[in-house]
């Protein structure tokens, strides 16, 4: 009995997953409107956040934008390329600390969450960044 | 005892961490990936302990848990107040009191255990290579009249552990899985509450055990455990255990779990199936 509420519950738990993959990541985070709209978001959330908001005290944030929409418009395989600096020199000297970076996480995760992206769009995503995580941190 | 019990526990667990105030740890790591207490007080799942470090605690920082375990299966009922403390991401100190109710017998076992982990290689999110730690559960009985008459040999052990963790972002359906395998050496029984070593065998065994779970959402786990068990005394045969949890992690401060558990016989009552309930808080 115990076992059929558990399966029964995991099953609900489950139903989801069934609308889990569709179209390519760049369609699923709404092409580059919604990119843009997400990195939009993605930045007020960075701004608000204290733990890491001194790494962007000069950045040029209409600049900062254009790139990370940029960057995220060719990393989901859409129709762009990024034209700024490689990620390693974009952040060299910075010493971003492994929790800096995991604060950075969580305000895109806070980001995606807003703009009511799916779980396995945000997984996809989140992926291919963590992937970077050796051209960001402890340079 | 029972639920209530395990209430007011909780309560009063989340009472004294918020009474500690918010001049707590920086909570570096990412949601979920302290995971929970396990039922020897180590960070881990619920029966296996994990590469993972309890609490949220990074590169350079300090965290810590409480934590309230409960199971409750058809002749015995096991509680287990357990507390962590992390450094750096790097150290897990753990302390865990186990009391064991012998519900139909009539009498109890009890023991504690102290913990220690550390974190050897890789990382459970970032890179390729999975999290490896490696830990040590020095057991010690505080009962030993019933051990001892069943043939147990000894009234403390530890166990070492090998573990290996590691979470896929964008695993299967586009959701984030995690495993864990943990390899023991043990000469424990029914994880030392029946003390160590028995007439049958006395000498350490290498046990296998493992945990995977798949997060549904950011704050949902759903999974299943397996462990493992040798089978030193000749009075009753000791069988593995198994589990299918979920957890919920609502936030950082507070993470908990409910399992259906079938620890099968154990000192020779058959069907022992229940349910497991564990709550713990960060700070």
């Amino acid at each position: 009995m115990m076992l059929r509420t558990a399966i029964l519950a995991l099953g609900l738990l489950m139903t989801p997953l069934a609308q889990a993959d569709k179209g390519s990541l760049y369609q699923e985070l709404g092409e580059y409107e919604g990119i843009s709209k997400l990195m939009e978001t993605f930045i007020l959330e960075i701004a608000e956040d204290d733990r890491i908001i001194h790494h962007f005290e000069n950045v040029d944030i209409d600049r900062f934008h254009k790139m990370l929409t940029e960057h995220i418009c060719e990393l989901s395989a859409g129709p762009c390329e990024y034209t700024g600096k490689p990620m390693p020199e974009v952040h060299l000297g910075m010493n971003i600390t492994r929790a800096e970076f995991n604060a950075l996480v969580e305000d895109l995760i806070q980001a995606m969450e807003s703009e009511q992206i799916p779980v396995s769009a945000q997984n996809r995503l989140l992926a291919i960044l963590a992937a970077m995580h050796k051209e960001v941190i402890h340079l | 005892m029972s639920l209530s019990r395990m209430l007011v526990k909780s309560f009063t667990l989340t009472i004294a961490v918020i009474a500690s105030g918010p001049a707590a740890a920086d909570f570096g790591k990412l949601l979920a990936t302290g995971g929970l207490t396990s039922v020897e007080g180590s960070g881990g799942g619920g029966l296996v302990p994990w590469a993972t470090l309890s609490s949220y605690a990074e590169e350079g920082q300090w965290g810590g848990t409480v934590a309230y375990n409960y199971a409750n299966v058809e002749d015995y009922e096991l509680g287990v107040s357990a507390l962590t403390l992390n450094y750096d991401n790097r150290w897990e100190f753990s302390y865990a009191r186990q009391q064991f109710d012998l519900v139909s017998l009539g009498g109890e076992l009890k023991q504690d255990i102290y913990g220690v982990k550390y974190h050897l290689y890789g990382d459970l999110v970032y890179g390729q290579e999975p999290q490896l730690s490696i830990g040590l559960q020095h057991k010690r009985n505080k009962t030993f009249a019933l051990p001892e008459a069943v043939g147990a040999r000894d009234d403390s052990g530890t166990d070492v552990y090998f573990s290996a963790a590691k979470a896929w972002l964008d695993g299967p359906w586009h959701r984030t899985w995690l495993v864990n395998l943990t390899l023991r050496a043990t000469k424990a029984n029914e994880m030392g509450l029946l003390g160590f070593g028995g007439d049958r065998n006395d000498s350490y065994k290498l046990q296998a055990e493992a945990s995977v779970g798949m997060f549904v959402n950011r704050h949902w786990i759903v999974g299943v455990e397996y462990r493992q068990k040798p089978s030193n005394l000749s009075f009753a045969e000791e069988h593995d255990w198994h589990d299918v949890f979920i957890g919920w992690f609502p936030n950082k401060r507070v993470a908990v779990a409910l399992a259906y558990t079938n620890l099968k016989s154990i000192a020779g009552a058959d069907n022992q199936t229940g349910m497991y309930g564990s709550i713990q808080v960060t700070f």
